[in-house]
């Protein structure tokens, strides 16, 4: 469960979305430049809404009124950004581990899961440097689901990939969301993802949603 | 011709320790400015620049002047180390230390900060998400990612220590064993009849210790760029 009230000027550009939604996968779509990063920018915490309220899965990580604005690293919201930034300096092994070993508890998914469904298993002792820009980005969904996410945030995930490439990824998408069940905030604007994964569509136009908000 | 006297391998050694304690002393300061011009904004950010720079164009012999009213046994700061801590930097090798500490600070500082300004602040968002707090972040992101840029800096220090002779003489004076670096040995050599060769033996150990701080750091610097690939 998605609810969001957010305002936020960004130079010229301003943000005023508003939604709620229960689907395990909400997309939330648009042309670029629509807003759809700054909203995931803003449940994530990595921006500050100048006014308004966050609540993922029942707990508010935002509210402005109330003075309420959790840090990025206790919202348990894990982000796959568009340009996977795996960390340079360590294997795929120690990029998949970070949010565990972090945490310093088990995962609800063993590593081994994980490694098996998004075929990463013969990449694990190399640097992210060697690994194609598909290799990457299924590292960057592991990373995200080993690190016990709340809510995932996926920031166009494929849109850095060629058609062969998100073919190759978008099965792994797939099993992700129909074996796990973790709420998933997929931000696209391709038809094709958005079809395949989500059960509720946001659209945002000029920092606006023209769909979402229930009459 | 290199047959070292114990004079001279006292000096050598001397200079190596006194230049690696001064470098690894300042380093959590360098660090430490190096982030703060990097990264934050504060009143006083222009100050501390050019306070940090200061020891690099002032003519050494003011640094050493001040180092001497500041540190030393009388001096303000100097007499409070003295009586709480038992620091005592005035005609010490401790004080050699320090000189070549403040020297190589700008030196430090420039390099590190580079690499901070360099260090991809994405990666540090992405690590937060993961669910890393800042001090975190700043050890297994920033810090790593920053490790060229810090290297070459402990060794620009290193290499600029190797050659402090102005602040040291000024702060702690000549003394053999003491506050005699190799520097202020080959000054000393150049000050008496017949002390060409002794001059002379130690100059070619200045420049292969210099060559050699040099080398290493390239190597290093390469090695940490191929490990972390592309950022660096």
């Amino acid at each position: 469960m998605i609810e969001l009230r957010v305002k936020k000027k960004l130079g010229d550009f301003q943000l005023d979305a508003e939604f709620t939604s229960d689907a395990t996968v909400t997309a939330l779509s648009g042309p670029s430049g629509s807003g759809k990063s700054s909203v995931i920018a803003a449940v994530s915490g990595l921006i500050r809404p100048d006014e308004g309220f966050i609540s993922l899965a029942g707990k508010t990580v935002f509210n402005s009124a109330k003075g309420i604005n959790v840090p990025v690293h206790q919202r348990g919201i894990r982000v796959v950004f568009q340009e996977s930034r795996l960390f340079p300096h360590l294997s795929v092994r120690w990029n998949l581990l970070y949010g565990l070993w972090l945490a310093g508890r088990k995962s609800r998914m063993s590593i081994e899961e994980i490694v098996s469904l998004l075929g990463i298993g013969h990449l694990l002792t190399r640097r992210p440097r060697t690994l194609s820009g598909g290799e990457r980005q299924r590292v960057a969904i592991g990373r995200a689901l080993l690190a016990n996410p709340q809510v995932l945030l996926l920031d166009e995930p494929l849109a850095s990939l060629d058609q062969d490439r998100k073919d190759e990824v978008l099965p792994y998408l797939r099993r992700l969301v129909s074996e796990t069940r973790i709420p998933i905030l997929y931000v696209s604007h391709q038809r094709d993802e958005i079809e395949a994964l989500a059960q509720r569509v946001i659209r945002l136009e000029n920092g606006k949603v023209v769909n979402g908000v229930p009459s | 011709m290199f047959d070292f006297t114990g004079e001279e391998i006292d000096a050598i050694q001397l200079s190596l320790w006194v230049a690696s304690i001064g470098m690894l002393a300042s380093l959590p300061f360098g660090l430490l400015a190096a982030y703060a011009l990097a990264r934050w904004r504060f009143p006083g950010k222009l100050l501390l620049d050019g306070l940090v720079h200061l020891p690099l164009v002032m003519p050494p012999v003011v640094t050493g002047y001040l180092l001497l009213v500041l540190m030393g046994r009388r001096g303000p700061i100097g007499s409070f180390l003295d009586q709480h801590f038992g620091i005592v930097f005035s005609f010490r090798w401790t004080g050699a230390a320090l000189a070549c500490a403040v020297m190589g600070f700008p030196l430090m500082v420039r390099a590190i900060r580079l690499s901070f300004e360099a260090a991809d602040r994405r990666l540090e968002d992405a690590a937060r998400t993961l669910g890393a707090n800042g001090l975190i972040v700043f050890a297994t992101v920033t810090l790593p990612l920053a490790l060229p840029g810090i290297l070459a800096g402990m060794v620009l220090s290193f290499a600029k220590a190797l050659g402090e002779f102005g602040a040291t003489i000024t702060f702690v004076s000549n003394i053999p064993g003491e506050t005699r670096t190799l520097p202020a040995a080959i000054y000393t050599f150049t000050q008496v009849p017949g002390g060409d060769e002794g001059a002379m033996r130690l100059v070619v150990v200045a420049i292969l210790l210099s060559l050699a701080a040099l080398i290493v750091s390239e190597l290093l610097a390469r090695r940490v760029a191929l490990r972390i690939g592309g950022t660096a």
